[in-house]
């Protein structure tokens, strides 16, 4: 869970994923288009994968990959982000991290 | 004469499978004929070719290829000669033969056209009843007969749950024009486009569950008609798509409608583009997932459990694209007045109809031209 809270703390979009999660790939393509350059942790490459799958869980994700953090709080998972996107409400939020400002 | 005993048999069914049948009577019919004069030892083919050329005293001369050899000929030439009311009645016997055939050729070329026209009724039929929603077996794992293969049950629920759901969805765009044609209150209105929204909805409940019953059926689209099919995206339509169909329906619109529009049309398709990327890059893993491997091992695939978790990640993407479909008409909604949704969603509804009504034009045109 430390490790969870640590890695997500950190400044701007923070993505877990798995390797092998295309779905992943897709919230990160969307983040891309953005203007965004989300940090990527890919669970799976980490020996703690288990237990930050169930720190994921726990703190709310319906699915443990893809998990999207911005500024160091849960967005949720790709249900969440298409929503907030769709709504408009997800450029605002990330508007300070984009990379290129135009 | 003799009677052959060879006959047309009643067609069965469509019973356009007896030509083989029906083409050995013919030759049996003339083969009989023959075999019952005794010393003539003519082919059929001799026989046609005499009538068609009405040789009435030239039957043995020239044209004549007895198999028996040429002893018989003479003979037959001697008795011929002397015996002149013989070949008359030969003559009269092939003219009656080939008279019959000529009708049994008729009669059966008849048959074929009556078969081939109620063939194509049929299928007319067939293509009207799905239009209208029942469902006839148009999958590759159903005939029409119903079942040559086990049936998914998840599946079969689901065909027929979307036969229902077409007719209601009918029914509703017929009371939305209706409506709209006159004068009708909000309230009213909002009721309707209230009750259009519902059912949207509960068409992505209903792939939702077909999906985890058969995940390729509900992303073949095979339960859609053929036009509604190419313009496939992920198990249905593109929300892109959906809003080009809308708008220029939209007499009046505010600045700040125009605004949320704009942006709206922007995010659904960045997050169309995100998808799509995603499923690309799941095509090319479960390729390279199946690709692998040493020559010559067939197929059996290394690493089917990683190909497996594959094909559940569609799973996946059929949801995460109806959920988007699902918020791009939620936002559509909220942007519009209740008339303008109400005008929407008939554009919408009649837009559908139409690709399907061009899938059945299409294929009975198709049919018509063969």
């Amino acid at each position: 869970m430390d490790k969870v809270l640590r890695m997500s703390s950190e400044k701007g979009v923070v993505i877990f994923s798995k390797s092998s999660c295309c779905m992943s790939y897709a919230v990160q393509v969307l983040f891309q288009d953005l203007g965004v350059h989300p940090t990527v942790c890919e669970i799976d490459k980490d020996p703690d994968c288990r237990e930050i799958e169930k720190a994921l869980m726990r703190l709310g994700c319906s699915t443990p990959v893809p998990a999207v953090f911005v500024g160091g709080k849960l967005v949720g998972s790709t249900n969440e982000v298409m929503s907030m996107h769709l709504s408009g409400s997800l450029v605002p939020l990330v508007k300070p991290f984009q990379a290129n400002l135009c | 004469m003799n009677s052959t005993s060879t006959h047309f048999v009643p067609p069965r069914r469509v019973g356009i499978y007896e030509p083989l049948h029906q083409f050995g009577m013919w030759g049996d019919t003339f083969k009989s004929n023959i075999s019952n004069e005794g010393d003539m030892n003519m082919t059929p083919s001799h026989i046609i070719i005499a009538n068609n050329q009405k040789l009435d005293n030239n039957l043995s001369e020239g044209t004549s290829h007895g198999t028996g050899g040429t002893p018989h000929m003479f003979d037959q030439e001697a008795s011929t000669s002397r015996h002149p009311d013989k070949i008359q009645r030969r003559l009269a016997q092939n003219r009656e033969a080939a008279k019959k055939s000529r009708l049994r050729k008729k009669a059966y070329v008849q048959q074929l056209e009556t078969s081939r026209l109620k063939l194509i009724h049929l299928e007319q039929e067939l293509d009207r009843a799905r239009q209208q929603g029942f469902y006839v077996g148009n999958g590759i794992d159903t005939n029409s007969l119903g079942i040559s293969e086990p049936m998914n049950p998840g599946i079969a629920a689901f065909e027929m749950e979307y036969g229902h759901w077409i007719q209601e969805q009918n029914k509703q765009i017929c009371e939305l024009r209706t409506v709209l044609q006159g004068q009708v209150s909000d309230v009213e209105l909002r009721l309707l486009v209230e009750t259009a929204m519902k059912h949207y909805f509960d068409l992505f409940r209903m792939k939702s569950a077909a999906a985890k019953a058969d995940v390729f059926f509900v992303m073949s689209g095979m339960w859609r008609t053929s036009a509604e099919r190419f313009f496939l995206w992920i198990g249905g339509f593109r929300p892109s798509d959906l809003l080009k169909v809308l708008l220029p329906h939209f007499d009046v619109m505010t600045d700040q409608q125009i605004l949320d529009v704009c942006n709206l049309r922007q995010s659904c398709q960045q997050a169309e583009d995100a998808l799509s990327q995603g499923m690309e890059k799941l095509q090319h893993t479960l390729a390279d997932c199946v690709a692998g491997g040493r020559l010559g091992e067939g197929s059996y695939i290394p690493q089917v459990n990683s190909a497996m978790e594959r094909l559940e990640a569609l799973v996946s993407f059929v949801n995460q694209a109806d959920h988007l479909r699902h918020e791009t008409l939620q936002q559509m909604h909220r942007i519009l007045t209740t008339r303008q949704a109400a005008r929407g969603l008939l554009a919408l509804g009649e837009y559908f109809q139409r690709l399907r009504a061009l899938s059945s034009s299409w294929t009975t045109r198709h049919r018509e031209s063969t």
